[in-house]
């Protein structure tokens, strides 16, 4: 049975019954990260004296390229899920934080995408 | 009864000082700054695959003192988050809730961190990838 009035389910306060989803996504995305991210300082600190070309050649091996839009989709989504969190904790008014939300949710998408397009391009030789 | 003036959880303002708050805030904050970090990831892939001389202007970016200490901060960030998100999967999974551990598993965030740090500071500036 529910407890709740009529008037409140009418609205739609309360729980939105996806918290559990964005709760388990946070976590696994948080464990693909931990190699993901401890690859990527490696990585970056063997490549950070090396020329264009290095890197490029580097962007060409699949498994980098691979592991590298895996690094951009994984942290845009962890990054998005975390973000909304804290919106959703210190933004209490309703449009700002609808707005907020929304808007974190076009730029994780549209700098994944960039991201990944970007890596795919190198590793193809365009 | 007006109730927008009861105080809330979690009551700040009356808390002792404890390193479970703090390096719940700090673990936030660097959330936070490592999203912006982002961006300079993203700058560095559009970089590398525009072209040298894209490359080049990034290249010269990131070796600039300011470029160094952004990119250290950015270091120190992702380790401190990396290491406290470990200590968090750990209380997902319902463990570490013992007074003593959580000091035990804050203070070894914070060294395991710096060690982390400092490792990939000496390396970049001694061994790292010099041609």
């Amino acid at each position: 049975m529910s407890f709740r009035t009529p008037l409140a389910r009418a609205r739609g306060l309360g729980s939105a019954k996806e918290g559990t989803g964005h709760w388990v996504v946070q976590r696994i995305t948080a464990i693909a990260l931990v190699p993901l991210c401890l690859w990527f300082v490696v990585s970056v600190l063997m490549l950070m004296h090396a020329d264009y070309v290095t890197v490029v050649n580097w962007m060409h091996t699949p498994w980098v390229a691979v592991l590298l839009v895996l690094l951009v989709a994984t942290v845009y989504w962890h990054a998005c899920l975390g973000l909304q969190v804290v919106i959703e904790d210190y933004v209490h008014d309703e449009w700002l934080k609808l707005s907020a939300i929304v808007l974190i949710r076009f730029i994780s998408v549209i700098l994944t995408a960039a991201g990944i397009f970007v890596v795919l391009r190198v590793a193809f030789g365009g | 009864m007006n109730t927008d003036t009861r105080p809330v959880s979690p009551h700040l303002g009356i808390y002792r000082w404890q390193i479970t708050m703090t390096m719940s805030i700090i673990h936030r904050a660097t959330g936070i700054w490592l999203a912006i970090g982002t961006l300079a990831l993203v700058y560095w892939l559009i970089a590398a695959a525009s072209g040298p001389d894209t490359y080049a202007t990034a290249h010269w970016f990131f070796g600039t003192w300011i470029g160094q200490v952004l990119m250290w901060i950015w270091t120190l960030c992702l380790f401190y988050h990396l290491c406290n998100g470990i200590r968090h999967l750990f209380w997902d999974a319902g463990l570490g809730f013992r007074t003593r551990t959580f000091y035990i598993t804050g203070y070894s965030v914070w060294v395991i961190a710096c060690v982390l740090t400092a490792l990939a500071v000496i390396f970049a500036y001694t061994l790292g990838g010099h041609p």
